[in-house]
């Protein structure tokens, strides 16, 4: 381990000798640490948060072809801070009648459940927050204060447009997360274990190629709970002002725009962890420090995605959207889980008495979980197919038409 | 594994400082200039009718009474996942029936028209 290769690491170690050195009792010395590990690691997502949103201003501003945010350093890449000194100085104003602790505590629950998701995703092998043993119930358990933060803000501020995005937040994010955690499954049962590196060791293979639909099925209610288009129904701005954030400003409101921008950012990155490999890459293991680099272009295409499917795509209405959630989504994922299991299982039995070299094992057990996958998938289209909605098609009567009054002969001429 | 809850504390106060000093720190700068007016619950300038906290609809109650069924249970079946290596085929079917039931409850609710928007 040399500096350059892990320097995390070898600062760590450094500053362990060095404090205990100093005569530091053992117990101090880790609580010190860890402290730095993990202030680094909060002041580390806040300032990527500042690049995100110059990034998808930037993007936004491309594809509608405008040139977006050009002013302020070069490409704009340092509009973000005139904009935080802007919103530093606004007046907070409190509606009359606000519920005010649950009104001031609503921001930041909305921001740290975001970052609190942070303390267990890896960037290398040896640069991770904390390898929980139980990292992926921790997510979800991190992921449902998220929607508690939008729930109370809508429901504090006193505002029946916030109550309705509030609502709305109940229905959706809500929801959305009972696919997320089916999809969340199928990686667990794949890599066997919780612990969100060792799932990304586990992906020899990544868990894509072994699983697409659990991808997509996570990637599809993963962008529901940031509540972004398509699936912005909670401050659907053509509908409810701004939702459940109309009534908050200044840097509150600030603090939502952090948490929904951090949101999108987390997602990329959990959805790059645990079914793009995460870290893995060449010489990823030999030399930590590319880990960070692989992880970042992964979570960044993906990032990209996300964008693009927030610019491109109209906003859904709340009746599809649930449909799509309970009537689609889940049963696909219940349906999944047990394919899945059942076919891990029989690889399990069958493989041992088959005398195959170490080399082929994943292989085989890689395009079994595929072709399975992809049958899934037709059968899927199929049954869309020959069940589709039947659409209440109004046809309307043809309305009386007040018809003009035949014009006196001599007007025609 | 002491350490790794020690750090999910620090990261809890941590996570709980970085948003909440910023927004005590711009309440100190920013100015105060509250006047009856401008702190009146918005609604596109009209002043509000009656209470906010009014009787809402009973679908998003449903839903979420629909979700903590579903959360509760697929908590179990993490462990399950989890030990899915050594598990006989006793161990393997409870769990598919187990998901089996989850499926029928939502066919369930599907049939007794929870999941419709009416």
């Amino acid at each position: 381990m040399n500096f350059i290769s892990d320097p995390i690491t070898f600062i760590a170690n450094w500053l362990t000798n060095l404090l205990l050195g100093w005569g530091l009792s053992p117990e101090v010395t880790t609580v010190l640490l860890t402290f730095i590990g993990a202030f680094l690691l909060g002041t580390f997502g806040f300032a990527l948060v500042i690049f995100t949103i110059w990034l998808e201003r930037k993007l936004y501003g491309r594809i509608q072809d405008r040139l977006g945010p050009n002013r302020v350093g070069p490409w704009g890449i340092f509009q973000t801070f005139p904009d935080m000194i802007k919103i530093f100085t606004k007046e907070y104003i409190t509606p009359i009648g606000a519920d005010k602790i649950v009104y001031n505590l609503a921001p930041i629950l909305s921001v740290s459940a975001v970052l609190l998701t942070w303390a267990v995703i890896p960037f290398a092998p040896t640069i991770v927050g904390t390898e929980l043993n139980v990292g992926v119930i921790y997510l979800m358990a991190v992921g449902s204060i998220g929607a508690l933060g939008i729930i109370l803000a809508g429901w504090s501020s006193n505002n029946k447009y916030s109550l309705i995005g509030g609502f709305r937040a109940v229905a959706q994010v809500v929801s959305y997360e009972v696919p997320m955690i089916l999809a969340l499954l199928i990686p667990v049962l794949l890599g066997q274990t919780m612990g969100v590196n060792s799932l990304v060791y586990a992906q020899n293979i990544w868990f894509i190629f072994l699983s697409p639909i659990a991808a997509l099925i996570f990637f599809i209610s993963c962008l529901a709970e940031t509540g972004r288009a398509p699936f912005d129904l909670l401050e659907a701005e053509s509908e409810l002002v701004a939702g459940y954030q109309t009534e908050y400003s200044g840097l509150k409101f600030g603090m939502f725009y952090v948490g929904e921008f951090l949101h999108a950012f987390t997602i990329s990155a959990l959805m790059a962890t645990l079914f793009l490999g995460g870290w893995r890459g060449p010489w990823a293991e030999q030399v930590p420090i590319l880990g960070v680099f692989w992880f970042f272009i992964k979570a960044f295409i993906v990032y990209f995605f996300v964008v693009l499917i927030r610019i491109s795509m109209p906003r859904l209405r709340i009746d599809q959207m649930l449909n799509f959630n309970w009537k689609f989504l889940t049963p696909l994922a219940l349906v999944l889980l047990v394919v899945t299991a059942i076919v891990e299982k029989s690889f399990l039995l069958v493989t041992p008495g088959l005398n195959l070299t170490e080399t082929a094992l994943p292989w085989l057990r890689a395009g079994l979980h595929l072709s399975v996958n992809l049958i899934i998938i037709l059968i899927t289209i199929q049954i869309l197919k020959t069940h589709r909605i039947k659409e209440v098609r109004v046809v309307a009567t043809p309305r009386p038409v007040a018809v003009a009054p035949e014009p006196p002969a001599s007007v025609i001429s | 594994m002491q350490s790794d809850w020690l750090f999910i504390g620090l990261f809890l106060l941590i996570v709980a400082l970085f948003p909440g000093a910023p927004i005590l720190f711009a309440g100190l700068i920013s100015p105060h200039k509250s006047n009856p007016t401008k702190s009146e619950t918005y609604e596109c300038g009209l002043e509000t009718v009656g209470d906010t906290w009014v009787q809402f609809r009973v679908q998003y109650y449903i839903f979420a009474l629909t979700f903590l069924v579903f959360d509760v249970e697929l908590v179990f079946l993490f462990p399950w996942a989890v030990a899915f290596g050594q598990l006989t085929m006793f161990g393997l079917l409870s769990g598919v029936i187990f998901i089996l039931i989850l499926f029928v409850e939502l066919l369930a609710a599907w049939r007794k028209g929870v999941l419709e928007w009416a």
